[in-house]
């Protein structure tokens, strides 16, 4: 496999070029939600709930929402990508040149992780200012961001192949993505919840995503980052392979 | 040496059987034509050729690369006009191409890019975004797509259906040109007219089976005829001439087509017609084309 061939290079741009030429609908819409949610959010519940010693809820919550926005934003870059091109049939330009499964896999979840931390990103340098925020582990942080975005990118390969029609991706964001982010402690810490939900969080791939990431910012979390990073690094290569399997098998796209 | 073979192709969508067996040998440089009506299975053979639809059985090789296990190989020698007008709504057409181009593995393509756009009449539109051509000049961008690595095979899936009288003139003439230059070009159409100019070798396909495959010369001696186009100003036609009136011309009024075998039957018509005390008022002798042909093979005919 050589990943940095032409055919790659070129699919990666494509689908990078794609987003930004509509930024205004797949970078700033994001970055303005997540604003609003911290300054409802923010104004509603600071002073009221202290996470971590020492750490304001406004402080808490700007991690959580990056990472939140990364990983929706990610999601929907390569499922809504996907789905446009099987409905409008122009996916048959990707299918006909020789593009291996690994460029076609690889292409799709890069550009998603640009859009992801581009939003990110975005998101971060608006809230920034509304808190004093700490950087105890920087690489934690690039190092969930990165898994985050990919595994949400993977994720919106398989919907995208999955599904034929627009209202199957949105069942898709709203019955599996959007409840895993909102349920995965972007707003709270899971040792707020009664004992049965905190034990369901668990099984949240999410949860682990934003604690791991969290954690780079106040060097404190809910579990270890190495427990998250392990969790979280497995969950990607079963997603991959997935994703790389159905490519392979031509699922919904080779009939 | 073999540009497309293709060996005993099976494809059944449920109960379906889009394609029963179908081999084919499509040698390289050839100009060949794949006709049939609706259904018969044309575009199906075509997405397996293209790797688009795998087929239930059977194999299909471009250049000696199996489409399925060597299919970054296969591709590579193979463009594809789909049917279908398809486009990328966020790209302009220079984008397109570029993008078409990099998916094959070529950077810096600008110089063929430009020979193609220049090609097809696309050059004053480079820089115009795919959503805002006509639907010829979408057409004329699925083709420059498909040409943008020079491949070697040349697949056009109807590609003038539902286009202008300009387009397809500048479209054959640069797919000719290939075509002199080596390229193989396989093409299906509708219209049998512009498969009677440009095919060297035709196969008819008829619900998922080759009924018939020869030269295009091969096929219109094989009908070995002509017709006698008679309008009768009284008397009608006899009954014994009943039997070669062709088989969509069953008494139009004092209009009749009758299938001639040789020209010494036409003296042999007039004959019996003045005997009959028919008056003819207008007549004319018309050779076979492919129609004729074609419409024969798919009313159950055999040649």
């Amino acid at each position: 496999m050589n990943v940095i061939s032409v055919g790659f290079q070129t699919l990666l741009y494509k689908e990078t070029l794609r987003f930004w030429k509509v930024a205004t609908q797949t970078v700033a819409a994001p970055i303005l939600t997540a604003m609003l949610y911290l300054l409802i959010f923010g104004h509603v519940l600071e002073g009221r709930i202290e996470v971590y010693k020492g750490v304001s809820y406004t402080a808490f919550l700007i991690p959580g929402l990056v990472m939140m926005s990364v990983l929706q934003n990610a999601f929907a870059n390569s499922s809504s990508s996907l789905i446009q091109s099987k409905i409008t049939g122009n996916l048959v330009f990707i299918l006909l040149p020789p593009l291996s499964h690994w460029e076609i896999i690889s292409a799709y979840v890069l550009a998603a992780v640009v859009r992801g931390l581009a939003v990110g990103a975005g998101v971060f340098i608006v809230t920034a200012w509304f808190a004093h925020l700490s950087f105890v582990a920087p690489l934690w942080i690039l190092v969930f961001a990165l898994l985050g975005a990919g595994i949400l990118g993977t994720m919106g390969v398989i919907a995208g192949i999955w599904a034929e029609k627009f209202d199957q991706l949105a069942a898709f964001q709203n019955f599996l993505i959007m409840p895993l982010t909102f349920l995965s402690g972007v707003f709270y810490s899971i040792h707020s919840l009664p004992a049965f939900w905190l034990t369901v969080s668990h099984f949240n791939p999410f949860f682990y995503m934003i604690d791991g990431f969290r954690h780079g910012f106040f060097g404190q979390s809910d579990i270890s980052p190495w427990t998250s990073l392990t969790i979280v690094s497995v969950f990607f290569v079963v997603l991959a392979t997935i994703a790389i399997n159905l490519l392979k098998r031509g699922y919904k796209l080779r009939h | 040496m073999t540009a497309i073979q293709i060996s005993n192709v099976e494809k059944s969508y449920k109960a379906l059987k889009a394609l029963g067996g179908v081999s084919l040998t499509i040698q390289e440089g050839e100009f060949f034509g794949l006709l049939g009506p609706n259904g018969a299975g044309k575009t199906t053979l075509i997405s397996i050729i293209a790797g688009l639809i795998r087929p239930d059985a059977g194999s299909v090789a471009i250049h000696g690369h199996d489409v399925v296990s060597d299919f970054r190989e296969a591709r590579k020698k193979l463009g594809v006009v789909p049917q279908e007008l398809v486009f990328d709504p966020f790209f302009t057409v220079r984008e397109t191409l570029r993008l078409q181009s990099g998916y094959f593995g070529l950077k810096n393509n600008d110089k063929w890019i430009d020979e193609v756009m220049d090609n097809l009449d696309l050059s004053n539109k480079a820089d115009v975004n795919m959503r805002a051509l006509s639907g010829g000049m979408k057409r004329r961008v699925l083709v420059a797509q498909a040409l943008v690595h020079k491949p070697p095979v040349i697949v056009l899936d109807e590609p003038t259906a539902g286009v202008d009288v300009e387009l397809r003139q500048t479209l054959w003439k640069f797919i000719s040109r290939l075509n002199k230059q080596g390229h193989t070009v396989v093409l299906t159409t509708h219209y049998l007219e512009e498969a009677q100019a440009m095919c060297q070798r035709v196969a008819m396909l008829k619900a998922g089976k080759v009924v018939a495959l020869d030269t295009m010369s091969a096929l219109i001696r094989r009908i070995s005829g002509s017709q006698l186009n008679v309008h009768l100003s009284s008397g009608s036609l006899p009954p014994e001439l009943m039997h070669l009136v062709s088989h969509d011309e069953h008494g139009n009024g004092n209009q009749y087509s009758l299938r001639v075998n040789e020209y010494a039957e036409v003296e042999t018509i007039l004959a019996r017609l003045r005997e009959s005390g028919a008056v003819i008022d207008e007549m004319q002798l018309q050779q076979a084309d492919l129609e004729d042909i074609f419409l024969q093979i798919m009313d159950g005919g055999t040649l």
